[in-house]
């Protein structure tokens, strides 16, 4: 197994937050600087005899290095954060991502320029070096789209659409997080990023456009069809349809089920699938008290062989 | 010794006339209010341009005269008050309120409040030239 997915602004892996984990330090630096040579002065001017002291020069000092120097401090400080607030410029027919915040999970979309457009969920995947704009939206309340390795968070909101302006500088493994408190589950409403080099990430993008896998063991994809799982959950090219849930064409090649919550085992599909409200409260999927053990072990083994 | 040039001359009575014009509250907040209705002035110019053109504004002569305007103002008042404010005050004790002193007090509370409103001039103005972006 890899490291586990860095979720910290300390670990930046996108250009913005490359650009603001400096911006942190040159000020830390800086204030520590200041606040050194404060605690000088103060040293100073307590210890010196005060006959030694002049009024006249005092207030001169606190005008200077009370007023003006910190001014023109805070001037060259702007003039150098502000550019990094310019977006990212981004080139024409870009990779375009949609990232949809919905109670308690992220449907993601990819349209590559000249292709099909692909759905899958929780989890959003990125080439490195190329800009790509991301458009957050939500269709139910509002979501925050934080990826604190990645750049700053943005709101999803109900009825707009939010572009945020990204680029990944480093492949790596990731974790996002939902930031606005949208509902029971909100606290475990998370996904992995995955930040890959151009070539691998075009590989990935036409495994997930292959269509799913054919069940190795009818008998899971029999049950999974049975209990009507397919009314929420789409599995590309079986009967399953579903658009009320996440897309579970892929699923075995995501690291994580449930948006960040569970790993990817066939033990944690079953448990899942029957007693989803329990493990993820709020959660829009019901539970199904009554499906044999043996049953949701099917679905499981089903579920997790769909690479 | 020779007669004045008319250059200093002119110079000499827009002095004598500093010195002899009452300070009130309203040359107080002169320099406030060049900076707020410069404020005003950046927000609406951003918001306009992107509103109507849909996009930030790319030839902002405009905003730059305008913010060359507010800075000449609240300058010019600083000089006004710069010279008020060294106008010999009246003898202690300072017990009553004189005429003189509450002169100088305002100058030199407009005198202040001209610095910190010229840098809030600036410190509105900078990002409209850095950001290009109507998000
Ligand atoms: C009423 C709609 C609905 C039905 C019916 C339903 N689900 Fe779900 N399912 C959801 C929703 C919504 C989620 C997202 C849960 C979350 O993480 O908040 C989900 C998540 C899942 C996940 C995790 C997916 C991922 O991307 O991590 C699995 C696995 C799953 N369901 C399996 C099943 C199975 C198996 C059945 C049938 C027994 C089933 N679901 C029936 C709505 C449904
Ligand atoms: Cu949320």
């Amino acid at each position: 197994m890899t490291s586990p997915p860095r979720q910290s602004a300390l670990a930046p892996f996108g250009a913005e937050a490359i650009a603001t984990f400096d911006t942190t330090v040159v000020l830390t630096i800086g204030a520590c600087l200041i606040f050194g040579i404060v605690a000088l002065l103060f040293f100073v001017a307590v210890r010196s005899p005060g006959d030694r002291l002049s009024h006249t020069q005092g207030m001169r000092l606190v005008l200077v290095a009370g007023a003006a120097l910190p001014t023109l401090i805070l001037a060259a400080l702007l003039v150098y954060v502000l550019p990094q607030m310019r977006p990212l410029p981004v080139p024409p027919r870009a990779l375009g991502v949609s990232a949809v915040g919905e109670q308690f999970w992220w449907r993601t979309v990819y349209r590559a320029p000249g292709q099909p457009v692909l759905e899958t969920a929780n989890e959003l995947r990125l080439p490195v070096g190329q800009t790509v704009t991301i458009e957050l939206s939500s269709p139910d309340v509002i979501h925050s789209f934080w990826v604190p390795g990645l750049a700053g968070k943005m709101d999803m909101i109900p009825g707009r659409i939010n572009r945020l302006i990204v680029r990944a500088d480093k492949p790596g493994l990731y974790r996002g997080q939902c930031a606005e408190f949208c509902g029971l589950g909100h606290a475990v409403m998370a996904f992995d990023v995955i930040a890959m080099s151009p070539a691998d990430y075009d590989r990935w993008l036409a495994d997930e456009r292959r269509p799913a896998v054919p069940a190795a063991d009818p008998a899971g994809a029999a049950t999974f069809a049975e209990y009507g799982c397919g009314g929420c959950h789409a599995i590309r090219d079986t009967q399953a349809a579903g658009r009320i849930g996440p897309d579970l064409t892929h699923l075995a090649a995501r690291r994580h089920i449930a948006a960040g919550m569970l790993p990817m085992t066939v033990d944690a599909i079953a448990r899942f699938t029957r007693d989803a409200p329990s493990l993820k409260p709020g959660v829009r999927m019901p539970a199904y008290p009554h499906m044999p053990p043996a049953d949701a072990q099917a679905i499981g083994r089903y579920l997790a062989a769909l690479k | 010794m020779s007669k004045r040039r008319p250059r200093g001359r002119m110079l000499h009575g827009l002095h004598s006339r500093i010195v002899t014009a009452r300070v009130t509250l309203w040359t107080l907040i002169v320099p406030p209010t060049v900076w707020a209705v410069h404020f005003l002035f950046a927000y609406l110019w951003a918001a306009v341009s992107c509103e109507k053109a849909g996009r930030f504004a790319s030839f902002p002569v405009l905003f730059w005269a305008g913010t060359a305007l507010a800075l000449a103002l609240i300058v010019a008042s600083a000089l006004v008050a710069m010279v008020q404010k060294e106008t010999p005050g009246d003898p202690p004790p300072h017990d009553a309120g004189t005429d003189t002193d509450r002169n100088r007090f305002l100058a030199t509370a407009t005198w202040l409040l001209a610095g910190l409103s010229f840098a809030g001039v600036v410190f509105t103005a900078l990002p409209v030239l850095f950001l290009l972006d109507c998000r």
